[in-house]
This record gives structure tokens, sequence and C-alpha cells, in this order.
């Protein structure tokens, strides 16, 4: 864990290295401070510990009928796939020679599928629907993959109960590297 | 061999270094007095000896006043991105890319114009006086900047390749891609970036020592999002506001795009109008979905974020196909996301023998590296050429066996497998798996 003076020294490290030679003077401080009706609007992406959820809920039933107005001229009223990416199926093909790398079958978490349908679908008019129907359309397309049961509902809380068949499917290859020295 | 010519060429009697012809890298730098005998090479036009001894038309009459905004010739209309052609009203023709039609380029810099596009919702037309750039999060205190703002920093430029990580995917395929280098190579352009160290940006808000990543987020359709880790950040990330000079493109972020140099080109967003400092990634569906790399064991590897060591020859190449025996240079662009290129070896065998090719300078950390090497072709069968990128950390190009051996054939990124381009005794130049 970094001290809060490692990151400072690490930051200033960092202000040396990119100015080239060492600044003069530093850089103006022109930032002004974030209104909160803007933090509102702007700060919508959800992390798989579900921090931002907001209020609301959807029934795989109540999605379905979002899903035939809204999705399906692109992914096909079942989610198998049109003109664009096949949400549904594919369990077991990942070590196949034909792969389907869908919702169900690839996705290792839930959040992710509320963060993007809200941030990006439906791509014709993207960030038109109301949370209750992001929720109902990702409760629509979970049920579809079997992940969750036709009379559930998705609310912030059950949407983090919801384990994604390929939670563990993933192996990250980040590494931090070591901290530059301090003295060039 | 000098039959075909007057005057003796100043490579004749030049010892190969490597099968099938290939010459010492320097000898083409040796002199002045190269192309003297042009006329060797067959297959050039003959000059004016068919015409009647006059100036040209635009020797006679003056020419064309002066423009706001030049544009090439219009004898070079040819040089194009290449674009896939859509329907009209194709509902999703925004999402999708256009290629650097790299075989037609020289030295290292991509004309603004030319450098690839790939977007997940189009290009959005925005307004910089409207356009803010948000830093919150895990900071003391939540800043935004406005363009005007953020044009009082104090700037760096740098040289950078940018490059899609689903670049050269077609190596992963069965069969070689049909068509000219940047159909299959063109997801990578180099540009001069400038703008504001985003160090500056992160250090005004003030950084929670909890902090280990950032998301990214840019303004377009697709509120395109990436998790970048902190440490990247702080060392070399740029908002970058010029693109060679000029304001970016609206292809390539304008008016600010996230610059991580020799990172997958999804991560650094354009259009960029949200920096989140997070504790850790925020898994968006662009890295979990997409640009994870999928193993034969089922299991996908997530974030890779540095471009691999990589070449292609770009000439000749496919549809750069040979003029008749005699003299060539080969030359073609050399990256790497680690650092700089240390050395590029060409093969004329498919990688029986090999010889250094020059590397010209400039030559810059994570940028486009031009390579050239002399060759006398001599015709015949069983021409492969081959370059092969060796990177400052020693990291090397590997052959396209050992990359399928290590990674399967469903990866769909980060490809940077050999690339081999059959000379045909005809002169045809093809793509091969080699
Ligand atoms: C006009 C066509 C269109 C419509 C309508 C549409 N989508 Fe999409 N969808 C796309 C495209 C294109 C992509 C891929 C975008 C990209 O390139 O990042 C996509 C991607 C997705 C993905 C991610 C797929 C994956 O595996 O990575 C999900 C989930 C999704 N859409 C859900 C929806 C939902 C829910 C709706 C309705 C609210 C919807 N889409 C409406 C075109 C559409």
């Amino acid at each position: 864990m970094f001290g809060r003076k490692r990151v400072a020294a690490a930051a200033a490290v960092a202000l040396a290295c990119v100015a080239g030679t060492a600044l003069a003077v530093d850089p103006p401080k022109l930032g002004q401070r974030a209104p909160a009706d803007l933090l509102a609007l702007m700060d919508k992406s959800i992390p798989p510990d579900g921090t931002g959820l907001p209020p609301g809920q959807g029934t795989p039933v109540q999605g379905q009928a979002v899903f035939l107005e809204k999705c399906a001229v692109c992914h096909g009223p079942r989610g198998e796939g049109l003109t664009n990416d096949r949400l549904v199926g594919g369990e077991g093909t990942l070590t196949q020679e034909i792969t389907a790398k869908t919702v169900g079958s690839f996705w290792p978490y839930a959040t992710t599928l509320f963060d993007y349908i809200r941030r990006a679908m439906p791509y014709d008019a993207p960030t038109s629907l109301k949370d209750d129907e992001v929720y109902a359309t990702a409760a629509y397309i979970l049920a579809l993959n079997g992940i969750i049961k036709e009379t559930d509902t998705l609310n912030a809380e059950t949407l983090m109960k919801v384990k994604m068949p390929n939670a563990d499917g993933f192996i990250n290859q980040w590494v931090e590297p070591a901290p530059k020295a301090a003295a060039r | 061999m000098s039959k075909k010519s007057e005057v003796a060429h100043p490579l004749d009697g030049a010892e190969p270094v490597a099968g099938n012809g290939l010459l010492h890298r320097r000898l083409f730098l040796r002199g002045g007095a190269l192309f003297t005998g042009a006329t060797a090479l067959t297959g050039i036009a003959g000059v004016g000896a068919a015409q009647a001894a006059d100036y040209p038309a635009w020797r006679k009459e003056p020419g064309r006043p002066f423009v706001a905004y030049g544009t090439p010739s219009k004898f070079e209309s040819d040089t194009q991105r290449i674009v896939t052609v859509r329907a009209p009203g194709y509902p999703t023709a925004g999402a999708g890319s256009s290629r650097t039609p790299l075989q037609l380029l020289e030295g290292i810099i991509t004309p603004s114009g030319l450098h690839f596009e790939r977007s997940h919702n189009g290009v959005p037309d925005i307004d910089p006086a409207q356009h803010k750039l948000l830093v919150h999060g895990l900071v003391k205190q939540p800043l935004v900047f406005t363009l005007e703002a953020l044009d009082r920093y104090p700037r760096k430029s740098a040289i950078h390749f940018v490059e899609c990580s689903g670049n050269s995917g077609g190596g992963w395929g069965l069969n070689p891609p049909v068509g000219p280098v940047g159909t299959m190579h063109g997801l990578v352009s180099c540009s001069e970036w400038s703008g504001v160290p985003l160090a500056y940006l992160l250090d005004e808000a003030g950084i929670d020592p909890k902090a280990k990543w950032i998301l990214a987020e840019g303004a377009d359709a697709a509120g395109m999002s990436r998790s970048v880790p902190l440490s990247k950040c702080l060392d070399d990330a740029m908002v970058a506001l010029f693109q060679n000079g000029e304001r970016v493109r609206p292809e390539q972020g304008y008016p600010m795009r996230l610059l991580l140099p020799g990172w997958e080109g999804n991560m650094n967003v354009k259009w960029l109008t949200r920096i989140k400092v997070t504790e850790g990634p925020t898994h968006t569906k662009d890295e979990t979905s997409k640009y994870t790399e999928l193993m034969p064991d089922g299991k996908a590897l997530q974030f890779t974020f540095p471009m691999g060591v990589k070449s292609t020859i770009t000439r000749p190449s496919e549809g750069v196909n040979m003029q008749g025996p005699g003299y060539y240079e080969i030359a073609g662009f050399a990256w790497s996301g680690n650092g700089k290129i240390a050395r590029v070896d060409v093969s004329a065998d498919g990688g029986q023998s090999w010889a250094p090719a020059a590397l010209q300078d400039p030559v810059f950390p994570k940028a486009l590296t031009r390579f050239r090497i002399p060759w006398e072709w001599k015709g015949g069968p069983g021409i492969v050429l081959q370059s092969r990128a060796v990177d400052e950390t020693g990291a090397v190009q590997p052959t396209r066996d050992k990359l399928i051996e290590e990674r399967g054939i469903k990866n769909a990124y980060h490809y940077n497998g050999i690339t081999s381009w059959e000379v045909r005794e005809s002169g045809l130049v093809k793509n091969v798996w080699a």
C-alpha cells in the first residue's frame, strides 16, 4: 500500500519526468470545483462491487417488452444475434473450435451488463433508457441465459447476488512496475 | 549483369549478406551516384524519349494562387484510408474501423487524414466550448477542466504510434488476408501528439493513497470507458490536444484524447470527458467481453496492455509488385509498445537466413520506426520476404507458428507474428503463411 507521502513523491517524480527538465514553476491550477449535478450526471460507471447501482428494478418479463421494441432489431428477439452481437448461449464453447463469447458464456460480472446497457444501448439512442428499463433488459438477457429465473426481479441488491458462470475465466496480466528510482 | 545497361549499377558486384540476394544494409547509403544507373532497372518508363523537346504546360503558364488549407495533389487521389463500404443507411456503420494505407506511406509520421479510425458508435461532433473534462473519484477535490483552461497548461510533445489491439487480427485466421499491407496491418498509425501530462491534472485534484487505477471515459455515443493503472497515468500519459501540429482530428478524439504511449489503442480514450480515480479496475465491457485474449484452455488473459514488438515489410508487399529483376530497397515499419526498436532483421528465404536492416533515424520509443535494406532480385521461385523486429527490452517478434502454439487461434487481439510476402517469379507479391 502506498502511504500518502509515497504517492505524493511518486507524483512529484512523474511531474519531473514529464517536464523533461525540472519545472521552474508549477503548472497552473485551473480546474474548477466540480458541481454536484455534473458529478451525478457523469458518474455512471459501475464496478464489480456494485457501487453506484441506482434505485429501481425490473423483471425478465418487463425486459422482454423493452427488448422486443428497442433491441431485437439488432440482437434478435431472444438475443440470439442478428446484425450485431449474440447475447445468449454458448456455454461450454470457450474451448471449442467454434466459440460463442456471449453475456452468458463469457462475461465475468453482471455489473458490466448494467453499466454497458445504460451507457451505450440501444445503439441508436444511447442514454435514453430509464434505470428500470436497464434493470429489466439486463434481467431478460440474464434469464435467457439461465443465470436468473424468469420470476426473479433485478435491482441493486439482487444484481449483486448474480454469479456469472465464467466469473473465474479471466487471468489478470497486469503487474505493477517496480517504482522508479527517485533520484536520477 | 551489366549487359542491360551502358552504365554499371553501383551495387554491381556487391556480395549478398543473406540468402536470395539480400545486400549489406549500408550499401545504399554509400555515396550519391547511386541511381545514375537507374535505367538498369527494367520496367522504368523511358525519360522523354518519344516526346517532342518542349516545356510541359505547367512551365508555360502561371500556377494557381494560395489556398487556406492544402490538400494532396489530385494525382494522389488513391492515397486513401481503407474503408469498408456499407449500404446507405446501414444502422451501425459507426461501429467499426478504417485503416491506414501503410503501403503508400514513407517516413514514420501518418498524415492526420490517414490515421486509422476505430469507433464504437461513430465520430461525435463536439463543440469545444461546451466540452468538459471531469477528474473525480479518489481525489481530494473533484475538478472540471475546460479546453480553455487546459490550453493554459505547459505542454509536451512526443511521437508515438497508436495501434488497435485487434490490428493484424487476420493473422489468427486459417488463410492469409488478401490485399495490401493496410488491410491486415493498417490499424496502426504514428503521430506527433502534444498536450498536457495527465499527472498535472491528477496532482491538482489530489490523489488519495488508496488509488491504484483510473477509469477513462469518452463523450461519444458509446461512452467508451477503460480502466488504466494509475502508475501509467503518472508515467507518460497525456491529455492530447494536438496531432501533427494541429488540433486533434475529430476521428482521433477532438478536442482531447487520452494518450497512453505503447498501450492498446482502445485505452487511448478519444473525446475524453471523465477520469475517475479508483481503487481497482471497473471491468467495463471493453476490458471483459472485448479486448481480452481467449487462450486454448478457455481462460482469457485480461489487462494485456502494451502492444508487442512487431514489424512488416511494406515495399515490396501485396499490390506493391516487382517491376522486373534488379536492385530494390526493401523497406517497412517496426514498432514496440515496450520502448525503442533495437534491430530489424530481414530474410528473403522464408527465415532460413537473415541480414540486419538499417534503422532510419529518428528512432523513438513507442513510435513507428523505418527500416531499409538493399536487395537484388534475380527473379526465380522460392522467395519469401520476412522482417523480424527486436526491441530494446530484448523482446523478439515471434513467428506465426510460435505465436499460435502459445496462444491458440481464438485470441483475436495482440497479433504480432512475422509477416511473410511471397515474391512469385512473375513479380506478383502475395501475403502467405510461412
Ligand atoms: C441499431 C442496432 C442496435 C440496437 C437497436 C441495440 N444494439 Fe446492442 N449492440 C449493437 C452494436 C453495434 C454493439 C457493439 C458495439 C461496439 O462495437 O462496442 C452492441 C453491443 C451490445 C452488447 C454487448 C455485446 C458483447 O458481448 O460485447 C449488449 C449487452 C447489448 N448490445 C445490449 C443491447 C440492448 C439491451 C439493447 C436494447 C436496449 C440493444 N443492445 C440495442 C447494436 C445494437
